[in-house]
C-alpha cells in the first residue's frame, strides 16, 4: 500500500522542529489546514487529512474537531476512506462522546456490507467502542453473523460478541448456543474466539457454566488434537502448535472443572498429556505448562496429576529464566491454590518434592504467612524446623519468632511457640532470643504462672538446650512461688516441691553441658529462690556457698556476693530479691502487618531491642545492677546491639559485650579532673569518650582524714534527655589517709548531643558517727572535645 | 489486556491501544505512569512488573523502542510475552525487517495490522499466515479503488 506523502511531510516537519515551541506552531499551523478542509465538502485527499489529525492526536495535542470527520468518512463508501474514519473512530471517540451514537447507522449498514473487510471494520470497532446502547442495538445481527459467515467474520463477530457480553451481561443468553456451534469449526482463529466467547459467558453466569460443562469432551479433543498432532506450520511457535489456543482452552477447562468432579475426571488424562508432552525449554512451553499447572490445582486433580504439578512448580522455581521464577512464586502460591490448606501443603510438598532447595521453600512460607493463617502456617514451620537442615534451622528459627511476634493470636500462643523453638532448635537460635524471650514473659503477667510451669516441666526434661535453660532458669528463680503453689488456671495442677526446684537448678549447677553463663542464671535464680520458698533456705546457702570457691570467677564473685547478702545484708535480701519490674520495650522499625512491601524475610535482618537503660540512684539498685547483669541487655548500654545481616555466625554473646564495656575500660591517661574537695574529701572525674554519643565517666573518691569513712555514696544526675547509668563501686568505705579509693564508673549516653553537658553529683557518707550530704555541679568534662 | 503500548526509550509514545474504556486524561495518566516504571527498569531485570490492580508485561525491543501491556490478573503473563513478540514479528513480516521510523512514518497501518491480530484485549488469529492474507488483500482493496479513481470517466466510475 503507497504511504499517504502528505502525512509523511508532515511527519517529517514535526520531527524536524527543534523546539517544543516550533513544534507547536508547525502543528498549529497543520490543524488550522485541517480543519479548513474538512469544512470543504468534497476533498480529493480527505483520508490523509484524518491520518494527520490521529497522528498530531497521537502526540498529545486536542484533535476533537475531528470526530465529526471520523462520522462522514465511516459513511463514505470508498473503503480507504471508511478504513480511516473507523480508525479515527476508535482513536478520538469513545462511548461517552455523543458523536459515538451517530455511527451506530454506518456501523449497521456496514455489518451487512458484501465485503469482508468493510464489515470486518465495523465488527472492530463495535467492539472498540462499543456503548451498551449500541450493543443491544447491534447484538442480533452479531449473532447472526456468528452463525452464517465465513471463517474471517465468524472469528471477529465471536471477539466482538464477548466485548457485547461485557458492557450487557443478559445479552450472554443470545450469543449461549450460536457460541456452542462454533466449536465444531476448524479454523483456529474462529475456535480461539469460541474458547474466549465462552469464558466470559462461563464467568458471568453460573448457569451458563452448567450448560457448556458439556463442552468439556469436545474441548479436550481439541486440546488433544493439538499436543499430538504433527508439525503444522501455519501454528507452530517453537515447536508448540498454536499454544495461544492451548492456553485459553486450559483456562476454560479450569473454570469448567472448578468444584465438578466428573468434569475433572474427563480431563484428568489431557493434563496429565500436557504436562509431561510439552516442551518446556522456551517460555512458550512455559506458558502452556504454567497454565497446565493453574488448572491441575484448580480442578479436583487426582493425586498423581497433583504430584506433576508440583513437580512442574519445582522445576519452574528453580528455572534460570528470572521472568519464570517470579511468575510462579508470585502468582501461584498466592493465587492458584486459593485454600489456605492448599497454599500450605503445597509450600511442604515443594520442599519434599525434587529437587526444590528447602531454603527457598522456607522462603516462600515465611512469605505467606499472614494473620489469618498463622496457627495451622506456624504448625508447619515447626515442623519443618525439626526436620529441616542444620544451615536452615537458624534461620527459620528467626523467621519463626518474627512471624509469631507480627501475628500471634494471643500471648499464650506466642509463649508456647517460641518455647517450642527452644526446645526443638534450641541450640541455633539467636542469642538476643533469651532476653527478649524473658521481656515477653515478664510482661505478660497473667500467664506467669502457666509459663513457669511449662518451663519447669521442660527443664526437668531436657536441661541441654541453653538459650531454654537460661530461660526456664530466670523464670523459676523469678516466679518460683508461683510455681511452688501448685495451682495453675491455664494447666492442671502438678505438685513441685521445693527440693524438686531445687535439684533442677543444682542439676544445671553442675552438669558439664552448661556454659558458664547459664550457671549464671542458675545461680541467681537459686538466690532468688531463697525469698519465694519457706523450708529450704538453709540448702540455697549451702549452694551458694559452694560457688564461693569455684574456679569460673564470674561465678565466684556471684556467690561472694550473694554469700554476703545472706550475711551482712540480710535485712535487705528480701527487698533486693524483688520481682522485677515491668521491663520498658524499645524495638526499632515496626512496620504494620498489613503492608504487603514488607516480608519476614527481609525483616530477618532487622531486629534490635534495646532496652532502656534504668536510673541506678542508690545502692539497692546497684545491686540490681549486678543481679540482673546476668541477662544481657536488659541493662546495656545503648552503644550495644548491632545487626548482623544472616543469624549465622553471630560473633559472641551480648553478654559477652556487656562485659567487655565493663570490664575492658582503663582510665585514660588524661588527668582527673577534681569535681569536690571539701573536708579532706575529694572526688575526682576523668571521662573518656565512647562512641559518637556515648561517654564514660570514672569517678574516684579518696579521703584524706584521720578517721575512716563508711557508707560512702555517690548519686548523679542529668538532663533529661541524657542517659545515665551507674556502675556498682568498688566499694563503700574510705579508710583514712588516702589507703585506699572507691571508683564508681559512669555511662552517659547523650543520643541528642546536648551541648554543655551538666551533671550533678551528690556525695553522702558517715564519718566519726556524722552523717554529710553534699552537692557539686560538674560543668565541664575533661577529654570531652569540641 | 487492557492496554498496548508502544513508547521510545526518549519517552515518545508510537502507538496507543486501549481495550477498556478510559477518558483522555486517564490515558495520559497510565501512559505517563508506564513510561516512568519501564523506562526506569535496569538492564536485565524480569519482564513483569505490578502496578494498582495490573500486572504489566513489557518488552525492549531494538534497545530504542518498548512494548508495554496492561493484563489482568487472570491473565497468562508468560504468555504475554508470546503476544508481543508475535506483534513484532508481523509488524517485521510486513514492513520487511522493520525499525522505528517505519512505525513512526507508517503509524496507521502498524494498527491496522494490530486490528487483524487483537481485538477486545483477545488474540483474535493465532496464525501468522492467516494475518498477513488478510492485511494483503485489504490493502489490495484500497489500492484497487486509488486506481480506479484515476479512470477515465467511463462507464461504472463512481
Amino acid at each position: 500500500m503507497s504511504p499517504s506523502v502528505p502525512l509523511q511531510e508532515m511527519i517529517r516537519a514535526i520531527r524536524s522542529a527543534r523546539t517544543q515551541c516550533e513544534e507547536r506552531g508547525v502543528i498549529q499551523r497543520e490543524c488550522a489546514t485541517i480543519r479548513a478542509q474538512f469544512r470543504q465538502a468534497d476533498n480529493e485527499g480527505r483520508s490523509h487529512n484524518l491520518a494527520k489529525l490521529l497522528y498530531v492526536h497521537m502526540l498529545g495535542y486536542p484533535a476533537h474537531f475531528g470526530q465529526m470527520e471520523c462520522v462522514r468518512m465511516i459513511a463514505s463508501p470508498r473503503y480507504s476512506e471508511k478504513r480511516v474514519g473507523y480508525l479515527g473512530a476508535m482513536m478520538l471517540l469513545d462511548e461517552k462522546q455523543d458523536a459515538s451514537l451517530l455511527i451506530t447507522n454506518s456501523i449497521k449498514n456496514d455489518l451487512a456490507n458484501s465485503n469482508q473487510y468493510v464489515q470486518s471494520l465495523a465488527l472492530c470497532t463495535l467492539a472498540c467502542m462499543g456503548s451498551a446502547e449500541m450493543c443491544r442495538d447491534l447484538a442480533p445481527e452479531i449473532n447472526r453473523l456468528l452463525r452464517a459467515s465465513n471463517s474471517y467474520i465468524k472469528k471477529k463477530a465471536a471477539l466482538c460478541a464477548v466485548h457485547i457480553v461485557r458492557k450487557v451481561q443478559d445479552l450472554g443468553e443470545l450469543f449461549a448456543p450460536s457460541a456452542r456451534c462454533l466449536l465444531t469449526e476448524k479454523n483456529h482463529g474462529v475456535l480461539h474466539g469460541a474458547v474466549v466467547l465462552i469464558t466470559e459467558l462461563c464467568e458471568c453466569n453460573p448457569e451458563s457454566l452448567e450448560r457448556f460443562r458439556k463442552t468439556v469432551p469436545d474441548l479436550v479433543q481439541i486440546m488433544k488434537g493439538l499436543v499430538i498432532s504433527g508439525y503444522s506450520p501455519d501454528h507452530d511457535v517453537a515447536g508448540i502448535s498454536d499454544p495461544f489456543l492451548q492456553v485459553r482452552i486450559l483456562r476454560l477447562l479450569r473454570i469448567l472443572g472448578h468444584n465438578n468432579e466428573a468434569a475433572s475426571d474427563a480431563m484428568n488424562d489431557l493434563l496429565a498429556q500436557v504436562a509431561t508432552n510439552t516442551d518446556s525449554t522456551k517460555t512458550v512451553g512455559n506458558a502452556v505448562l504454567y497454565e497446565t499447572v493453574l488448572t491441575v490445582l484448580d480442578i479436583k486433580s487426582e493425586s498423581g496429576l497433583r504430584v506433576l504439578a508440583v513437580n512442574i512448580l519445582g522445576r519452574f522455581l528453580l528455572n534460570n529464566d528470572r521472568n519464570i521464577r517470579l511468575v510462579v512464586s508470585q502468582n501461584i502460591l498466592t493465587s492458584a491454590a486459593t485454600t489456605q490448606k492448599q497454599r500450605i501443603s503445597l509450600c511442604i510438598q515443594l520442599y519434599f518434592s525434587f529437587p526444590i532447595p528447602p531454603s527457598r521453600a522456607l522462603e516462600l512460607s515465611l512469605a505467606l504467612v499472614s494473620a489469618s493463617n498463622i496457627r495451622s502456617m506456624m504448625k508447619e514451620l515447626l515442623s519443618f524446623l525439626s526436620s529441616c537442615p542444620p544451615e536452615l534451622r537458624s534461620q527459620t528459627a528467626s523467621g519463626i519468632f518474627i512471624a509469631a511476634e507480627r501475628y500471634a493470636p494471643s500471648q499464650r500462643w506466642h509463649i508456647d511457640t517460641i518455647l517450642h523453638v527452644l526446645t526443638t532448635a534450641g541450640g541455633d537460635v539467636r542469642d538476643e532470643t533469651v532476653p527478649n524471650l524473658i521481656q515477653l514473659i515478664t510482661n505478660t503477667s497473667e500467664l506467669h504462672c502457666y509459663t513457669v510451669h511449662k518451663l519447669y516441666r521442660a527443664l526437668h526434661n531436657d536441661i541441654s538446650q541453653q538459650p531454654l535453660v537460661q530461660v526456664a532458669c530466670w523464670c523459676i528463680g523469678e516466679y518460683g512461688d508461683l510455681l511452688l503453689r501448685g495451682e495453675c488456671q491455664e494447666m492442671e495442677p502438678v505438685q513441685v516441691t521445693e527440693d524438686d526446684v531445687l535439684d533442677v537448678l543444682e542439676a544445671v549447677l553442675q552438669s558439664h553441658m552448661s556454659s558458664p553463663s547459664t550457671r549464671g542464671f542458675a545461680l541467681t535464680a537459686t538466690m532468688k529462690l531463697s525469698t519465694r520458698i519457706t523450708e529450704n533456705v538453709d540448702r540455697i546457702r549451702s549452694i551458694v556457698s559452694i560457688y564461693g570457691s569455684c574456679i569460673d570467677v564470674e561465678l565466684q564473685q556471684r556467690a561472694v556476693e550473694y554469700n554476703a547478702l545472706f550475711k551482712k545484708y540480710d535485712h535487705m535480701r528480701a527487698a533486693v530479691l524483688e520481682r522485677m519490674p515491668v521491663i520498658e520495650k524499645n524495638s526499632q522499625g515496626h512496620t504494620n502487618g498489613d503492608s504487603t512491601g514488607e516480608t519476614i524475610k527481609e525483616n530477618l535482618a532487622v531486629k534490635v531491642k534495646q532496652a532502656e537503660p534504668q536510673q541506678a540512684a542508690n545502692q539497692v539498685c546497684d545491686l540490681l545492677d549486678l543481679l540482673g547483669g546476668s541477662e544481657p541487655p536488659l541493662q546495656s548500654s545503648p552503644a550495644l546491639g548491632s545487626t548482623a545481616p544472616l543469624p549465622v555466625g553471630t560473633a559472641g554473646t551480648a553478654g559477652g559485650d556487656l562485659l567487655d564495656l565493663l570490664g575492658g575500660l582503663e582510665p585514660t591517661a588524661i588527668m582527673p579532673v577534681s569535681v569536690y574537695d571539701k573536708d579532706g574529701v575529694t572526688v575526682t572525674l576523668s571521662c573518656e569518650k565512647q562512641s559518637d554519643s556515648g561517654l564514660s565517666i570514672t569517678l574516684t573518691a579518696s579521703n584524706s582524714t584521720d578517721s575512716d569513712i563508711r557508707g560512702f555514696t555517690l548519686q548523679a544526675a542529668v538532663p533529661k534527655s541524657v542517659q545515665l547509668h551507674m556502675k556498682a563501686p568498688s566499694g563503700d568505705s574510705l579508710p583514712a589517709r588516702g589507703a585506699a579509693k572507691v571508683t564508681q564508673m559512669v555511662v552517659l549516653n547523650n543520643p541528642n548531643k546536648v551541648v554543655n553537658l551538666k551533671m550533678r553529683l551528690r556525695i553522702s557518707y558517715t564519718s566519726q558517727g556524722s552523717a554529710v550530704q553534699d552537692t557539686v555541679q560538674v560543668d565541664s568534662f575533661p577529654g570531652l572535645g569540641h | 489486556m487492557r492496554f498496548l503500548l508502544l513508547f521510545s526509550r526518549q519517552g515518545k509514545l508510537r502507538l496507543q491501544k486501549w481495550f477498556t474504556p478510559l477518558t483522555d486524561r486517564e490515558k495520559k495518566k497510565v501512559i505517563r505512569d508506564m513510561m516512568m516504571l519501564v523506562l526506569a527498569r535496569p538492564a536485565r531485570s524480569c519482564n513483569f512488573l505490578q502496578w494498582r490492580d495490573l500486572k504489566i508485561v513489557y518488552k525492549r525491543w531494538y534497545a530504542s523502542l518498548y512494548f508495554c501491556a496492561g493484563l489482568e490478573d487472570h491473565d497468562n503473563e508468560l504468555l504475554a510475552l508470546e503476544v508481543l513478540h508475535r506483534y513484532v514479528e508481523l509488524l517485521d513480516k510486513y514492513f520487511g525487517n522493520v525499525c522505528e521510523l517505519d512505525i513512526i512514518f507508517n503509524f496507521e497501518k502498524a494498527y491496522f495490522i494490530l486490528d487483524e491480530f487483537l481485538m477486545e484485549g483477545e488474540i483474535l488469529e493465532t496464525s501468522k499466515v492467516a494475518v498477513g492474507v488478510s492485511l494483503e488483500e485489504a490493502d489490495t482493496l484500497q489500492e484497487g479503488e486509488a486506481k480506479e479513481a484515476w479512470r477515465p470517466l467511463s462507464a461504472g466510475a463512481c
